[in-house]
């Protein structure tokens, strides 16, 4: 029920990258594009909407789409009416988040649908050299997508402490699913396993109505879901370079119309679908995005929408996804600060690993991202957790491995609590220890640690000199996997059998 | 300027991945110069002969390869000079026409019905035109019907499918059966990619390859083609 809680996230004193002149130059520069080249738009009904708003609209010769112009004042009225404050339900209420973009609360998620879910296991080996010598190390496996395994992803998901909202990132590939039943298997597989909030795009328009039926059984009535909408929508619309596809767009208007929450999001590519170089990469994604929310607004003023931001870098040998790289981390602190520049909340992006298994590779491409996007106050960022090889591999262990680097992450980016009043007794308490015999502030500690101020050694450390971290993040796993259960109860299990249609049969959920 | 030296200026340009000449060129200092396009133009009214120039283009094709191999040159230098290449055959094909010049064979390029992923398709599409294929792009989200219909049209010997989505993977099966009950199949190499495909699955639908990237493809093509 509703006591008013919310997760706690991490609220930061944000840093910032781009100065107020420069904002103001981005900004400007992409009203330019959005005013001066127009979007293509292939969606219909999303040009009579724009057009009924005053927008320029032309025929795309050659091509079933239409040039859309959009001048400053269209955008600036969509940015006035689209809510500075977005609630995101769960159905655990302590599980809400709140998204308020004149706050640096972060929240970290998962994200992605990957088509590998790589299972580890810890074997022994002996060196070849001299048997005296034995290691442990792992041994991945590489197994596709299931219902299962997006079911034990979410369990896992919700037993991790630094995960905030879960983002359906296995992609399910059994027999049984088509495009029809895809939707409502994916929020049902989900919503079973996590009590945290859920979110997914949709494959097939006509499964939304079913989705949110489920959801509302979940919430326990159409009131309550309206009062705690705990599942949400990401709608990729745009395909950089600034075109607005026909299906997606389809369904941002469907979703905008019942005022449910989503995403709007844009992944251009630095160096093949946008400019690689960070002002032309912010100029476009950030035009893409305003156009994308201009039309929630246009279809019904008020919409939650979030600036969703997924600007990518590419690599130069082979033009694929590249997410180590610094200038990623450019694109994103830079979309941040454009979304509270326009009171916007942000989904943005950080912890994607380039590499394909755990390790220092996967570490330093992940851990840099996860920690400067937060630092610039990015409201949701997903991607955050188990993913490798550029977002096609979900790896639980490195799921673990990513909760324990989050929870440093959250322990760096603490704001400073210094007054009057505890810089005072900081200075008593030298004044003490100074004059004791032991010259230790050991003892001191103490009253910190109740503060909560004293963070804890990396939570995967090893006892002995080795480094165990994947070790003991592969036994965290089958602890979880052990004791977790499933978080929906029998009968509202048996209702959504009885009402939703759709659903595949019980043992296909069954851990 | 010259016929010869028209030709190493081509080719020189080509290297430089200078589509024309407002590219600055790999050395970055060439900008305002004339680019392949201005070049070409030049060369056809001199009346340079088409198998002269396509000779030049793929001389210096296999010299930015060369650089390519070696690692000098990445993907965008690379993309420039097969850019270069696309642009001046796209100039010189009206002219073709009555010559005796035959391209490598048509190459019709799709990314399947419901698809939108369209960077890996366009890579390969550029790296065969400057290879000397005569590729036709038909675009992303392309119907079976369609890719088909221009099979036909433009007579082509070999068809290239993308999909990026698992949902999607499974129309390129729609592609080759339709090929096979227009009586089309044994008369065209179907060449399929995208990352959810394999060789497993391109066996299993009866595509004639599996192609992990355009170098793969173009290495493919070089041994299936008489
Ligand atoms: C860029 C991208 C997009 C862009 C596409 C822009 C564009 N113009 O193509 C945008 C943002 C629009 C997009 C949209 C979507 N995407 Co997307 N996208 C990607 C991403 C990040 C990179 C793909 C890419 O371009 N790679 C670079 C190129 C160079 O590589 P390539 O395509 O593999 O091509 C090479 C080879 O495969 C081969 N090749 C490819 N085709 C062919 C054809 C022939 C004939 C030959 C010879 C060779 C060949 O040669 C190429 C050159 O080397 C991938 C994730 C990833 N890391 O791969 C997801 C990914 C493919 N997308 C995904 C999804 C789910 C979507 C969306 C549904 C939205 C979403 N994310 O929720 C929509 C789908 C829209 C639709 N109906 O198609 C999933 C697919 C999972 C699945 N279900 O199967 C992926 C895997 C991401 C993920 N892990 O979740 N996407």
């Amino acid at each position: 029920m509703n006591d008013g809680t919310f997760r706690a996230g991490t609220l930061v004193a944000p840093t910032f990258r781009l100065s107020e002149e420069q904002i103001r130059i981005l900004h400007d520069s992409s009203l330019r594009v959005l005013n001066d080249l127009g979007i293509t738009c292939f969606n219909e009904e999303a040009v009579s909407l724009f057009e009924e708003a005053g927008c320029i609209t032309a025929i795309s010769d050659g091509e079933n789409a239409w040039n859309i112009r959009i001048p400053e004042k269209v955008v600036m009225e969509a940015i006035e009416s689209a809510p500075s404050r977005i609630v995101l339900g769960a159905p655990d209420w302590a599980n809400r988040l709140i998204l308020d973009s004149r706050e640096a609360r972060v929240y970290f998620g998962t994200g992605s649908e990957t088509n590998i879910f790589l299972d580890t296991e810890i074997a022994d080996f002996v060196c070849t050299t001299d048997s005296s010598i034995t290691m442990r190390h792992p041994i991945y496996k590489e197994k596709r997508g299931t219902i299962l395994r997006l079911c034990e992803s979410a369990r896992l998901c919700d037993s991790l402490p630094n995960v905030d909202f879960f983002i359906r990132n296995v992609n399910i590939q059994d027999e049984g699913i088509s495009v029809s039943n895809k939707d409502i298997n994916v929020f049902f597989a989900s919503l079973l396993y996590t009590a945290k909030h859920v979110q997914a795009g949709l494959v097939d328009i006509s499964s939304l109505d079913n989705v949110v039926r489920l959801g509302e059984i979940i919430a326990g009535g159409t009131a309550s879901f309206q009062d705690n909408p705990l599942i949400s929508f990401i709608a990729c619309l745009i395909k950089s370079p600034l075109q607005m596809v026909e299906d997606t767009t389809q369904k941002v208007i469907e979703i905008s119309r019942r005022g449910l929450p989503l995403v709007i999001s844009s992944s251009p590519q630095g160096g093949s679908t946008a400019p690689i170089q960070e002002e032309g990469m912010v100029s476009l994604i950030n035009a893409e995005i305003l156009a994308g929310i201009t039309l929630t607004q246009l279809v019904n003023p008020g919409t939650p929408a979030l600036y969703g931001a997924v600007p990518v870098r590419a690599r130069l040998d082979t033009l694929h996804d590249f997410y180590g790289a610094p200038e990623f981390i450019h694109y994103n602190i830079d979309c941040v600060e454009m979304a509270r520049f326009y009171n916007i909340p942000c989904y943005s992006t950080a912890g994607v690993g380039d590499s394909k298994v755990p390790g220092i590779q996967a570490t330093v491409e992940k851990l840099f991202s996860q920690l400067a996007v937060a630092q610039s106050g990015a409201q949701y960022i997903h991607y955050a957790f188990g993913l490798l090889d550029r977002t096609n591999i979900f790896c639980p262990v490195q799921a673990i491995l990513d909760d324990a680097h989050i929870s440093l992450v959250r322990e760096i980016l603490r704001p400073p609590i210094v007054n009057e009043e505890v810089t005072e007794a900081s200075i008593v308490e030298i004044r003490k220890v100074t004059a004791s015999s032991t010259r230790l502030f050991a003892r001191h500690i103490r009253k910190q640690m109740r503060r909560g101020l004293v963070s804890q050694p990396y939570g995967l450390e090893g006892e002995g000199d080795r480094d165990e971290a994947l070790e003991n993040a592969c036994a965290k796993l089958k602890e979880i996997q052990e004791t977790a259960e499933k978080q929906l109860s029998d009968e509202v299990i048996d209702e959504i059998y009885k009402k939703i249609a759709g659903v595949l049969p019980k043992d296909n959920f069954e851990l | 300027m010259v016929a010869d030296e028209l030709i190493r200026e081509i080719k020189t340009n080509v290297v430089m991945g200078r589509v024309d000449s407002s590219d600055e060129g790999y050395d970055g200092k060439m900008e305002g110069k004339p680019g392949v396009s201005e070049l070409v133009r030049d060369a056809i009214k001199q009346d340079i002969s088409g198998k002269r120039l396509i000779d030049a283009l793929s001389e210096a094709m296999v010299t930015v390869g060369e650089k390519y191999d070696s690692g000098e040159y990445l993907i965008p230098d690379m993309l420039a000079g097969a850019e270069s290449v696309g642009t001046a055959m796209d100039i010189l094909e009206p002219h073709l026409i009555h010559s005796d010049v035959k391209s490598k064979g048509t190459f019709v390029i799709a990314t399947v019905e419901g698809d939108l992923h369209d960077i890996g398709k366009n890579i390969v599409a550029t790296l065969l035109k400057g290879a000397g294929y005569n590729v036709k792009d038909l675009g992303a989200g392309i119907s079976a019907e369609k890719i088909v219909e221009a099979v036909k049209e433009y007579n082509a010997e070999f068809v290239g499918l993308s999909a990026l989505l698992t949902t999607t993977m499974i129309k390129m099966a729609s592609v080759i059966e339709l090929m096979e009950s227009e009586g089309l199949r044994s008369k065209v190499k179907v060449l399929i990619g995208g990352a959810p495909t394999s060789p497993d699955f391109a066996k299993k639908i009866g595509a004639d390859a599996h192609c992990r990237d355009a170098f793969e493809a173009i290495d493919i093509l070089r041994d299936i083609t008489p």
